[in-house]
């Protein structure tokens, strides 16, 4: 059956591309390779002419991803900077953005050394602040960018409130939703104009793909959308096209067990004497925890910690068996970095000494294996 | 770390290789060679890829270390693995199997096996001296499946186990409703555990695959010419898919496996409903048997129409299930068995087993059980 939105989330992750394939009935929907496509006559098209204008597989994949945040319009891309980037181009030299300063250091790297020679220009704000963001407006602003929960300290923003700023200030309000997706978060139903997914994450699951995604609430931001795609051509292939499809079908699963684990890995690691503060908003002295009830359905998989030392979080990664010492998150197999050298090495030493993120902090990113194993591993290698 | 200790959630994440050697890649690659290069003129670990793959022994690692034996090897389709499996045995030789099995495998029985003189003898396998007096000089081996397919007879695979022990019989079995999360046969005595892959381990409807896993060493060895000699090999790219199927096995088995007791219990009380095979349910004829050799009543279950004539209603109403042979996919897949999947059997042999024509089997996929309920709902209003 063709997406019903009657059924529940679960269901449509389940059924997406089912019975599309009329001529086979085939349960997984084909892959299309082809480059190109047969014209039936001059001025004629079957809908698809060439792949990077549309392709069948990708269509089946935008369409489901635009149903699932509850947007009129999704883009695949082939990687989530490429998604971003794409938006980025949306807008023109003297324009300028308000962005979170718990942000990916991909994204502060892309604004910081090439959209801002470009004239596009940003300043980073606590957004779990809806004052302080207010304060950091200016006549040029043209849009607000939050990552919630952020990464990697996981503060939480309300998008009610900044949801509320925008309109009337007549900004857009850009979520970038890769941490909670939209099983547990819909940004677009609490007022945000645009998502952006890094889909390499939770939506791919299994670490064996780059891709991302671009969601539009509004039809004609959503062409506009289109026509950046079209004419810059970051599209998702095919084939991850088709992989990243077959992943969706085990979101809704993966998200419950990826919190229920996070919300123990993170009770056990509070109370362990090396380790001085744990970041997750599930913890009920989390400063967004109750905000995260409000506008969440789980909390995530995510936690961050810190540890007494730097040295002390260098021999962690070194003890890790189970748990890999990679960038990346989101996958079925546990991974943890050291945000201050990989995700975040791109934000000036100072700018990451002010937030937090020193070199005594690890970013887990908690799998789908027994969550005793995750545990085990933990505190073997926290052992001194 | 030593993988034979972790806990089966862990296992189907990491399986045996979690990691390139190499690269350190988190994801094993699809290693699409044909042929290795032999430094030297000597061969390394791989050689040529029908003999051996880096991708596909990641997946024969994994089935052998999730169903606890010593080797296992990976097939382009189950029935490449039953039959593979089979030849194990020769001419000459004897074999015991239930009267109601897969329809595929019974074809491979009764045709198959026969021009290799290879002789086949079907019984009610839940009946532990039915089997023993069925022995005969030359026999060789006892195929089972528990549950059986689709009627859910259980067999007691440890009974089964001290009887090949005790004739000298090999015992093979096929656990593909099951999967080793819910039943391990080889720690009940089975010799041979064999998989149709494309089911609960792949588990998304997109790859056929068959796997063997077997805890003798001897058997591993004799099963591996025969893979080599044969070739009916798993692709390198479904054996990458089949491999990150297997790592959202627990998940995907237990919310399906959940969403089938609530159906199971819903159907049994339908008007329009005869009957109700599910090892979950309270009466289930065979229920202390299955659960003292399996974790888990499993995601499949078949029903019986109170009338044949409801059977084309269902089929026609029905939006949500996948009308098509097969199981074990995250999508419901609904069977008429009787023009699907036992197509292959003779009515009359399939009425005088019991499995009519208004016998429809259900595998349950992770789909929001209330809409598969009020789906079912509409397709059974017939009157």
């Amino acid at each position: 059956m063709n997406a019903n939105s009657s059924l529940t989330l679960e269901s449509r992750l389940v059924q997406i591309g089912v019975g599309r394939d009329e001529r086979t009935g085939a349960v997984s929907f084909p892959i299309y390779p082809s480059a190109t496509y047969r014209h039936p006559g001059v001025g004629e098209s079957t809908g698809f002419d060439y792949t990077r204008s549309g392709n069948p597989t990708r269509q089946l994949l935008e369409e489901a991803l635009a149903q699932l945040e509850g947007g009129s319009r999704a883009l695949a891309f082939s990687s989530g900077m490429a998604a971003l980037t794409t938006l980025f181009l949306h807008f023109a030299a003297g324009d300028h953005l308000v962005v979170s300063e718990d942000l990916y250091g991909g994204t502060y790297r892309v604004l910081d050394q090439i959209f801002a020679k470009l004239g596009l220009a940003s300043t980073t704000v606590d957004t779990t602040d809806a004052e302080a963001v207010a304060e950091a407006i200016i006549p040029q602003t043209k849009a607000l960018l939050v990552e919630t929960p952020g990464n990697p300290l996981l503060g939480v923003a309300d998008l009610g409130a900044l949801g509320q700023l925008c309109r009337k200030q007549g900004l857009l309000l850009i979520v970038d939703n890769t941490f909670l997706t939209p099983v547990l978060q819909r940004p677009l139903e609490l007022g945000a104009d645009i998502v952006v997914h890094s889909a390499t994450k939770y939506l791919s699951g299994h670490n064996d793909l780059c891709a991302g995604a671009l969601v539009a609430a509004d039809p004609e931001l959503g062409e506009r959308f289109y026509f950046l795609q079209n004419s810059t051509g970051a599209i998702l292939p095919p084939q991850d096209c088709w992989l990243l499809i077959r992943s969706l079908k085990t979101l809704a699963l993966r998200m419950e067990r990826h919190c229920r684990s996070a919300q123990a890995v993170a009770r056990r690691l509070r109370s362990h004497p090396l380790i001085t503060a744990v970041y997750y908003p599930g913890l009920e002295d989390h400063p967004g925890h109750s905000l995260s009830q409000k506008q969440t359905e789980g909390f995530g998989g995510m936690v961050s910690f810190r540890l007494e030392s730097p040295e002390c979080a260098r021999r962690v990664l070194k003890k890790l068996r189970l748990i890999s010492f990679a960038e990346s998150l989101g996958g079925v197999e546990s991974l943890i970095t050291l945000p201050a050298l990989q995700t975040h090495g791109d934000i000036p030493p100072r700018e990451r000494e002010r937030l937090g993120i020193c070199e005594s902090l690890l970013r887990l990113s908690v799998g789908i294996e027994h969550v005793e194993d995750i545990i085990a591993d933990l505190e073997q290698a926290l052992e001194e | 770390m030593s993988q034979k200790k972790l806990r089966p959630a862990t296992l189907l994440v990491h399986q045996g290789t979690d990691r390139d050697p190499c690269t350190g890649a988190a994801v094993v690659p699809i290693s699409v060679a044909s042929t290795y290069h032999h430094p030297q003129g000597q061969a390394g670990s791989y050689d040529y890829a029908r003999s051996g793959n880096p991708s596909r022994a990641q997946v024969e690692e994994a089935i052998a270390l999730l169903e606890g034996g010593e080797r296992g090897f990976a097939f382009s389709s189950g029935m490449a693995a039953v039959g593979s499996a089979l030849s194990l045995l020769k001419a000459g030789d004897h074999l015991i199997a239930p009267e109601d099995l897969y329809g595929g495998s019974w074809r491979y029985l009764t045709t198959v096996l026969p021009q290799r003189g290879i002789e086949v003898s079907f019984v009610d396998a839940t009946d532990l001296d039915g089997i023993e007096s069925a022995i005969r000089p030359n026999s060789r081996g006892i195929f089972l499946e528990t549950p059986s397919n689709p009627l859910f007879k259980i067999t007691d695979l440890r009974g089964v186990a001290e009887i090949g022990r005790r004739r000298q019989l090999l015992t093979f079995l096929d656990n593909t409703f099951m999967t080793p999360l819910l039943q391990r046969p080889l720690d009940l005595g089975i010799d041979v555990a064999i998989h149709s892959g494309t089911k609960f381990l792949g588990g998304h409807s997109d790859l056929l695959a068959g796997l063997i896993a077997v805890a003798d060493p001897a058997l591993g060895s004799r099963l591996k010419h025969f893979q080599n000699a044969f070739g009916a090999v798993l692709s390198p790219f479904d054996a990458f898919l089949l491999a990150r199927g297997i790592k959202t096995l627990k998940v995907r088995l237990e919310a399906a496996q959940r969403n089938a007791a609530l159906l199971a219990e819903r159907l049994q009380a339908h008007p329009a409903v005869a009957r109700v095979h599910f090892p979950g349910l309270p009466d289930f004829p065979g229920r202390d048997r299955h659960f003292a050799q399996a974790a888990g009543p499993g995601a499949v279950l078949s029903f019986e129409l109170s009338s044949v004539a409801g059977v084309k209603t269902l089929l026609e109403r029905l939006r949500l299930p996948i009308i098509a042979p097969s199981l074990g996919g995250v999508e419901t897949i609904l069977t008429h068995c009787w023009s699907m999947s036992h197509a292959a059997i003779p009515a009359a042999v399939k009425n005088s087993l019991g499995l009519g024509e208004s016998l429809i089997r259900l595998s349950v996929g992770i789909e929001d059980p209330e809409d598969l309920w009020e789906d079912l709902e509409e397709g059974l209003k017939y009157r």
